[in-house]
């Protein structure tokens, strides 16, 4: 097995329909080994079908995609032996106790019981669950209840684990936590896809990031990557008067002025080269400038540019660092 | 799965859970057992004397508790089925299904662990009904053989409703609708010879009422545990129609649980 040089995921013309509605209209991914990936879109873009169709719950109409080195038509056991899946919606039984819902998971793994017990209590102390551990999901937060979603993924040791939006619906300091865990995870050499319909989350946590729109990616690469796409990105310059504003307005090729706060806006694409280009100038002319900042547009401005309509709103504003 | 014996294991783990659910939920197994005993209490001290007069003109309480015995059980199987597309239908809403599903585990025993688990409470629950008809008075005659038999057909009678019950459960978009749906399998006794001689009601309902499934299956099992001659074409119907169901609701149950009908 060549796991290591291989991608852990590789996806090539995926289609899916259900009646009338296409829902994934051929999409390519690859993913390599040891990194996440996230699948960023807005609700209905098609991204839980895609984890549904990579985790093997559903079967594609077309494309050929391969897990962790298995193809997922011919060999979807062995796929099934690699991956682990935390999906939308906490798949925990309700009626067992935190500890059990575990030992349950690692008799399925066919773990021998010691190994079982082991694991299961390393978890919980792991996702700080020990406290709970005699108790039924019923009574824990909605925090509580992914993170005992996750350790239950995480009892097989799976090289591949798909999160369907794994922190929708959770507090800000419950989503922090859970990024946290899922960092932790890379650490350890897992290879993560992520679904999310959070800008920020993506922009946390993943190392590529694809923006899928009506079943289709329309963007690939990393967040700085896609930030670079847009248009939008600009120098922010503010001089002390009114006379070194209009120097540099002039030295700079009349760029948008604003005379009441005695700022410019120099647009640019970020790069370095861009910004040193516009300081020459500015020293050239002999303009003292008071404040620069860069603004480069956020995932926000990319998705809009990219599909033309924004994505949800973004509730997790809070908890941006 | 590379060896035989993991599909089993996988099994005996989804039956530990269906018997731990049980005893974590136990109002639902308590609901499910009192709707038959009820039924029998209310029909044998409220209905029983009427009733028993019109069973012959010898007739009484006491032998219309023995006519009335065999449906009660097949109630008891009918309601404790009930229960399993409750289960069924809470483990696909939760998407506790769905997580087994990606995992490479023995595909039946998802639904097998369900199936096993209910033969072992609807057992434990006729044990529990044929203790209460006992304590009211009834005196089942049946040989050693005659209560095999009887078994037999309960168990056969009882993975036939079950299967069907877990493709309910399957089918049903919530657990309100899983628990609605299987109802009428406990209505179905009335309009057949669980509580009066199908030859006391009108010719139409009659057509229905004699060739329904419940009717052979609770005529052969009142034969059985009487210790009457017991009627051949009908015990033929029993099994035939216990193993016609039993056979479908696999099948169908097997289907939906392949399609994904669990979202």
């Amino acid at each position: 097995m060549r796991t290591s040089t291989q991608p852990a995921i590789s996806v090539t013309g995926l289609r899916k329909s259900f009646g009338d509605t296409v829902v994934l209209d051929g999409v390519d991914m690859t993913v390599e080994p040891g990194t996440i990936f996230s699948l960023l879109g807005p609700n209905g873009a098609g991204k839980t079908t895609t984890v549904n169709i990579l985790s093997t719950l559903l079967t594609p109409d077309a494309g050929s995609v391969r897990v962790a080195g298995h193809d997922l038509g011919r060999d979807a056991d062995a796929v099934r032996r690699a991956i682990g899946v935390t999906g939308q919606f906490s798949a925990v039984d309700n009626l067992l106790t935190g500890r059990e819902n575990l030992l349950l998971m690692a008799d399925l793994h066919h773990l021998r019981r010691d190994e079982g017990r082991r694991r299961a209590d390393e978890l919980l102390e792991r996702f700080d669950l020990t406290a709970v551990a005699g108790k039924t999901p019923a009574t824990y937060s909605g925090g509580m209840r992914r993170k005992l979603d996750l350790a239950m993924t995480l009892v097989g040791d799976p090289s591949v684990i798909f999160l369907d939006e794994p922190t929708t619906g959770l507090d800000p300091r419950s989503r922090r936590t859970m990024w946290d865990s899922i960092r932790d995870l890379t650490a350890r050499g897992v290879t993560l896809l992520l679904t999310t319909q959070y800008l920020e989350e993506a922009d946390q946590l993943a190392d590529r990031i694809a923006v899928l729109d009506h079943g289709k990616l329309v963007a690939e690469g990393t967040a700085e990557e896609l930030k670079r796409l847009v248009p939008g990105g600009h120098l922010r310059l503010s001089f002390p008067d009114a006379r070194g504003l209009a120097l540099a307005a002039a030295a700079l090729g009349e760029p948008v002025r604003e005379e009441e706060s005695l700022t410019l806006q120099v647009p640019t694409d970020g790069s370095v080269g861009a910004l040193r280009a516009v300081l020459d100038r500015l020293d050239h002319a002999a303009v003292d400038v008071a404040e620069l900042t860069v603004h480069t547009p956020d995932l926000d401005d990319v998705f809009l540019s990219l599909t033309g309509h924004a994505t949800a709103p973004e509730p997790a504003k809070e908890a941006a660092s | 799965m590379t060896t035989l014996a993991l599909p089993a294991r996988d099994s005996v783990t989804m039956l530990r859970r269906s018997l731990r659910r049980m005893l974590r939920y136990p109002s639902l197994t308590l609901m499910l057992l009192g709707q038959p005993i009820l039924f029998l209490l209310l029909f044998v001290y409220v209905f029983g004397g009427t009733l028993g007069a019109g069973l012959g003109p010898s007739g009484g309480r006491a032998d219309y508790l023995a006519f009335v015995v065999p449906g009660i059980l097949t109630i008891t199987v009918a309601s404790v089925a009930l229960g399993t597309a409750v289960s069924v239908a809470m483990d696909a809403t939760e998407g506790i299904m769905a997580r087994f599903r990606t995992m490479a585990i023995s595909r039946a025993s998802v639904l097998t662990g369900h199936v096993l688990g209910t033969l072992i409470q609807t057992a434990v629950g006729l044990v529990v009904v044929l203790a209460v008809a006992v304590a009211a008075g009834f005196r089942p005659s049946a040989d050693v053989g005659g209560w095999l038999a009887a078994a037999g057909l309960v168990v056969l009678f009882t993975v036939a409703l079950t299967w069907l019950s877990v493709a309910l459960g399957l089918v049903s978009k919530s657990v309100e609708t899983a628990s609605n749906l299987p109802m009428v399998l406990t209505l179905l006794p009335f309009l057949g010879s669980g509580f009066v001689p199908t030859d006391s009601m009108p010719a139409w309902l009659r057509v229905f009422a004699d060739y329904q499934p419940f009717t052979p299956v609770i005529d052969t099992l009142r034969a059985l545990l009487l210790g009457t001659p017991v009627d051949g074409g009908s015990a033929a119907l029993a099994v035939g129609w216990s193993a016609a169901i039993a056979l479908a609701g696999y099948v169908w149950a097997k289907s939906l649980f392949h399609r994904g009908a669990a979202r």
